[in-house]
């Protein structure tokens, strides 16, 4: 039997329910009745104890959602949404605002303790060279339960806090910057977040300062029927770099779930923000049965001269993906940049990619995208790039590859290329193929498995991408991407 | 919630709307076709950037008014509207004369194995490939197509016997003429039997700067193991708003090439359908687009596989755009999820000579088989520096380096076509257009209204 | 060490019969050479005996120390000793050649039971094997053959035969496309390995490659058969005469 056809046998007798991060945690939570009303808003905005023009702008965004309809323009398919038979809020039970990490619920320390993310400072310093320290922020469901390290890089004159906390202490910060990247009536989901969206993290640089340490945010779903909203806000003062990363994943339940995020960057002349992620959300079983709405807007705006904005993600979860993380490139000289590996199994359907919006004199931007179909699963890239008149010199280099394990899935690539400027060059390429027998025939010869050997091959395909994370996260990413596709291209 | 939403309609949508109940009794044939046709096209409207297959060619917003239906020309507007030599029906090119969608006359003499009938003709008398127009699926809810076949008044049917090799090309001429601007809806269908050989030249002709709006298609059926070759040029009056489609059958091991040189018109929009139905079969489509002043041309193109050994499909598309015109090259593969081993690879290059120049590229890429090898490229910009400093430097001034770069960027997407007159009239065709570009230059100013 | 019996094999999923009832021994320590012109079926054979999925054995046997393999994955017969040095060497983006000779040597290790290398045994292992077939350090850090020139490719095979120390080793026209220099690299990394242990078996169309590599034995093949069998002075024989005597012989 060939190699391949072997490889797909395999690959078809997966249960996507390999995945490991599926466990419950029993807590008890506070939750207000199913469904999204004016008086839900109001409910949210209140427990958050948030100031009046927070209130209104959640109510105004929650009035034009009340007027939209939800786009059909991708290529994923899904029963409709009841939007009243979804929580909008769920939060462990606890007396305000837990002080320290003594008064969180000790099921849920133990959760991120079993996810692989410790919590006590000290726990994480034990053993770790200083300059490899994280910070995190831990989003449970509709609140963040703790953020490290927050002392240490205050000393660094760097905000990183859960956006609730944000809106206590800094306000101004956060209303002089919330929805001037993603507009609060930018798309359906984002005007939805808008509305009711519950916690997330919000980090500020000030001019001049490079982040002492990785900043992370680690999102869990854990309470059933609730939507996750969550709102992330980063800015980055002129001359400043900070590295920021987001893990993501949920237990594993037979209904599905939204997820349905907004997160904006802002970069000031000579600063840069690398973000990256790795999507693990629930991504429902072989059949496709429960899992992950997982309908993002992510954009990033280099406001500044020569500012920089880079997005890596590593998508592997979620029954359904949307996500398009942009780069709205104003200032002049500045820098784009989109690094993605998505992986479909199962009955998986991603439909990711990314804008490139060059408006300055000399902008740039490079995309680099491979996506890996399998099982029946639906796979597209999409993306945009577009020079206005005024981006004389815009450059951008496109690379999208597709790679298709089995005759049951599909690979599709719809890029819009647009140049008002004759001084713009754009460069875009895109293939489409499966693993080469001969590749893996040569690889066995050696004296490799046939999984290995499409686990290597896979590995040197995605291998431009995840040499963009840091490194930790490369190699968890890579262990990700192996389970992802495991039968046996482990 | 679900009130329906009654779109506003344009002075051009109710005009055209008006126009089906009152003139379809005198349209020959096909009634029913006629009918559900028309009915997508009042469900749909006059598509605009909303609707993503015509995402960059605002065609409600380019149509302002419909032009009226021409009726069958007389004697004497067919002498002047036939006057002009036709560049590519040369003396001794079997060629069928088109005049506001209308079938004049066939000069020349028609080869062995070569049969065709007017299509008025058919429609009224009957005819046994008549089953066979719009038998295409994959062009079917196609906006251009529907309106063609609601209101089409004319053309012609060819066909080409089995195992028949014809001398020659056979050319269509279809010129839109008269003193005021008017709409055209020309069909033309070619069957070319299995083994059969044959080449079909089209030339869309249009004096003046009336706002002509014709709207022509041809549909090709080749049977397994024909060889079809297709060339398109594209000379439309300066103000038409132009519409023009190919579909393609393609049976096992045909060989199909399709070369559409645009140059004229004020918006025009050329689409290729071609499905290979058929195993093993090879298509090469290419166009070549040159632009100046405020020209905006369109060029979409949907190939799909659909047949094991999914074949080979190549696609080559070269634009130039001058002054402030703009180009769009929307292109999509298919490939079903039995095609396997389906080669395809798709190149879009536009050379942007102006500032306000602006180039649309969709190339797409739509893959349900796993066993595939597929490919596009795109990719614009200006001339490239290195290139001109490197011909300036051996003594060739500017303009001339450029005039010899622009030649050989389209020629790349021309040269596929293996009958050398035909080949040389097009080149020919891209000088003229050179050296008006070299007028405007030396004028000092770009001819932009 | 390797013998085959009868081995007949056609293409997968067509009717082209490729090998017709071939017969083949190759003792230890023994170097065998195929030679035969062009559409012999010599690529077809060594592919066959190294497990490549395109082919279907229609009746035959090929034993590997007495051991019918035809059933084994190409893997499973990699780890049992098997070796091919391929004549077009795959090129694997993004893989770099050390991350690539480091798993293919842990893979037969494991298979064969035994622990895996250490890091600094594995490396002294490949910077010796390097510094033998004169492979620059930085050639080991690009992705496998991508990029690399023919001759360059070639080494890289020896370089792999070398560090898996297989017992049987075929090399497929493995002198094509190679300057007389790399000619004999490839040719001294063979040589180094020769000993009462190893046999080889090598392809070739052209009698350069057995200049230097002097064979014991000479197979000429023709139409899928081995049709005659010689000492070294066959291939000069063939070298003289050209192959159409063969031809018509078969």
């Amino acid at each position: 039997m060939p190699a391949v056809q072997e490889t797909i046998d395999q690959v078809k007798a997966i249960d996507v329910s390999e995945y490991k991060y599926g466990f419950i945690t029993d807590v008890e939570m506070e939750k207000p009745a199913k469904g999204l009303t004016e008086d839900t808003v109001r409910y949210i905005s209140a427990r958050k104890n948030e100031p009046a023009w927070m209130l209104e702008w959640r109510l105004d965004a929650f009035r034009r959602w009340k007027t939209m309809t939800e786009p059909s323009w991708a290529r994923v398919h899904y029963p409709e949404i009841d939007f009243q038979d979804i929580y909008y809020y769920a939060a462990p039970k606890m007396n305000g605002a837990p002080k320290s990490l003594d008064e969180v619920d000790p099921a849920i320390l133990d959760a991120y303790k079993k996810l692989g993310i410790p919590l006590r400072e000290q726990e994480i310093l034990a053993g770790v060279e200083p300059q490899n320290r994280v910070a995190v922020d831990a989003v449970f469901d509709s609140v963040s339960v703790v953020t490290t390290f927050r002392a240490e890089l205050a000393k660094a004159g760097v905000i990183f806090c859960s956006i609730s906390d944000a809106l206590q202490e800094h306000p101004e910060l956060v209303r002089k910057y919330i929805g001037t990247v993603v507009p609060v009536t930018d798309n359906y989901y984002a005007t939805l977040n808008s509305a009711v969206f519950t916690d997330g993290s919000f980090v500020y640089i000030p001019k001049g300062v490079r982040c002492p340490m990785e900043l992370s945010t680690y999102f869990r779903i854990n309470e059933k029927n609730t939507g996750q909203f969550e709102r992330t806000l980063i800015i980055a003062e002129e001359g400043s770099y900070v590295s920021y990363l987001e893990g993501c994943t949920a237990p594993q339940r037979d209904e599905n779930q939204l997820h349905a995020a907004v997160v904006e960057l802002i970069t000031m002349d000579d600063a840069e923000i690398k973000y990256s992620t790795v999507q693990n959300w629930y991504p429902g079983d072989a059949n496709g049965k429960g899992g992950i709405y997982n309908f993002v807007t992510k954009r990033g705006d280099c406001r500044g001269k020569n500012s920089k904005i880079s997005w890596t993600q590593v998508e592997t979860g979620s029954a359904i993906t949307w996500k398009y993380p942009s780069c709205i490139l104003r200032g002049d000289g500045s820098r784009g940049e989109f690094y993605s590996i998505a992986v479909s199994n199962g009955m998986q359907q991603v439909d990711s990619g990314t804008k490139m919006i060059h408006l300055g004199k000399n902008t740039t931007s490079r995309i680099i995208s491979k996506g890996i179909s399998a099982g029946r699963s639906q796979n597209t890239y999409r993306g945009l790039v577009s020079a206005h008149r005024k981006a004389t010199n815009a450059r951008n280099f496109t690379n999208c590859d597709s790679l298709l394990i089995g005759n049951q899935c599909g690979a599709h690539t719809v890029p819009y290329i647009e140049s008002k400027t004759s001084t713009a060059t754009f460069e875009h390429e895109a293939t489409t193929s499966k693993i080469s027998e001969d590749q893996l025939f040569y690889c066995m010869q050696r004296g490799l498995s046939a999984e290995d050997a499409t686990a290597l091959i896979v590995n040197g395909f995605v291998k431009d991408v995840l040499q963009q994370l840091p490194m930790e996260f490369a190699v968890e990413a890579q262990k990700l991407i192996s389970i992802s596709l495991e039968g046996s291209v482990g | 919630m679900s009130a329906k939403i009654t779109p506003m309609r344009s002075a051009a949508e109710s005009a055209l709307i008006d126009r089906f109940p009152a003139v379809k009794a005198s349209l020959p044939g096909l009634a029913s076709a006629r009918e559900d046709a028309f009915a997508a096209f009042v469900a749909a409207g006059l598509p605009t950037r909303r609707n993503e297959a015509w995402k960059y060619t605002d065609l409600r917003a380019a149509m302002r008014e419909a032009a009226p239906l021409a009726a069958r020309p007389n004697d004497a507007e067919i002498t002047v509207a036939l006057k002009g030599p036709s560049p590519l029906a040369r003396q001794g090119v079997v060629t069928l004369s088109f005049v506001n969608g209308h079938y004049v006359a066939t000069a020349g003499t028609l080869p062995a194995g070569v049969s065709i009938t007017p299509l008025a003709q058919a429609l009224t008398d009957g005819h046994p490939l008549l089953g066979r127009i719009g038998a295409l699926k994959l062009a079917n809810g196609d906006l251009a197509m529907s309106l063609n076949t609601a209101f089409m008044t004319d053309g012609a049917i060819i066909h080409v016997a089995e195992g028949v090799t014809v001398d020659g090309p056979i050319a269509l001429r279809f010129v839109t003429s008269g003193a005021t601007a008017v709409a055209t809806a020309a069909r033309v269908l070619m069957v070319a039997e299995a083994g059969s050989q044959v080449m079909l030249v089209e030339s869309h002709e249009g004096q003046g700067a009336l706002a002509h709006q014709p709207n022509t298609a041809v549909e090709i059926i080749a049977g397994d193991k024909a060889v079809v070759s297709h060339v398109r040029l594209g000379l439309n009056s300066a103000g038409a708003v132009a519409l023009s489609t190919l579909t393609a059958d393609l049976g096992s091991e045909t060989s199909l090439t399709s070369v559409n040189v645009a140059l004229t018109g004020a918006v025009t929009r050329h689409q290729a359908f071609v499905r290979f139905s058929g195993g093993d079969a090879r298509a090469q489509i290419n166009g070549a687009t040159l632009l100046s002043g405020t020209q905006h041309a369109d060029s979409t193109l949907v190939v799909e596989h659909a047949a094991e050994p999914g074949g080979e499909s190549r696609e080559l598309f070269r634009t130039i755009i001058d002054d402030e015109a703009s180009g769009v090259f929307q292109g999509k593969i298919i490939v079903q999820p039995h095609a396997q081993k389906t080669d395809g690879r798709m190149a879009s290059n536009a050379v942007l000579l102006s500032e306000n120049a602006a180039m649309y590229n969709k190339p797409e890429l739509e893959i349900f088989a796993d066993d595939v090898a597929c490919a596009h490229g795109a990719t614009c910009g200006a001339l490239d520096d290195e290139l001109l400093f490197y011909l300036m430097s051996r003594g060739i001034s500017k303009a001339e380096a450029e005039a010899l770069m622009i030649e050989s960027f389209v020629g790349a997407a021309i040269d596929f076509i293996d009958h050398e007159p035909i080949r040389d009239i097009l080149h020919g065709l891209v000088q003229d257009w050179l050296q008006a570009r070299a007028a405007r230059l030396n004028a000092g100013a770009p001819t932009v209204s | 060490m390797l013998e085959i019996r009868n081995l007949h094999v056609k293409i997968a999923d067509e009717d082209k019969v490729i090998l017709n009832g071939l017969n083949l021994k190759v003792a230890k320590g023994e170097v065998a050479a195929i030679m035969g012109p062009n559409g012999s079926g010599k690529s077809t054979l060594s592919y066959v005996i190294a497990g490549k999925p395109d082919y279907e054995v229609t009746d035959g046997e090929v034993l590997l120390d007495g051991v019918n393999i035809l059933e084994m994955a190409p893997d499973e017969r990699a780890a049992a000793g098997l070796f091919l040095a391929f004549q077009y060497p795959m090129e694997i983006p993004g893989v770099a050649t050390m991350t690539f000779l480091k798993a293919a040597m842990n893979a037969q290790r494991k298979q064969r039971g035994e622990a895996e290398l250490t890091t600094p045994d594995f490396i002294k292992r490949v910077n010796k094997a390097a510094d033998l077939l004169g492979i620059p350090k930085d050639m080991l850090r690009r992705p496998l053959n991508v990029g690399f020139s023919g001759g360059e490719k070639k080494r890289m095979e020896i370089l792999q035969m070398t560090l898996l120390e297989p017992k049987m080793s075929i090399m497929d026209e493995t002198d094509s496309g190679l300057d007389i220099d790399a000619l004999k690299i490839v040719a001294e990394g063979v040589n180094a390995r020769r000993d009462p242990e190893h046999a080889f078996l090598v392809i070739t169309h052209y009698q350069r490659l057995l200049d230097y590599i002097k064979p014991d034995t000479v197979h000429v093949m023709s139409r899928g058969q081995i049709v005659k069998t010689g000492g070294a002075e066959l291939a000069l024989e063939l070298e003289a005469n050209g192959y159409r005597d063969y031809q018509s012989a078969a």
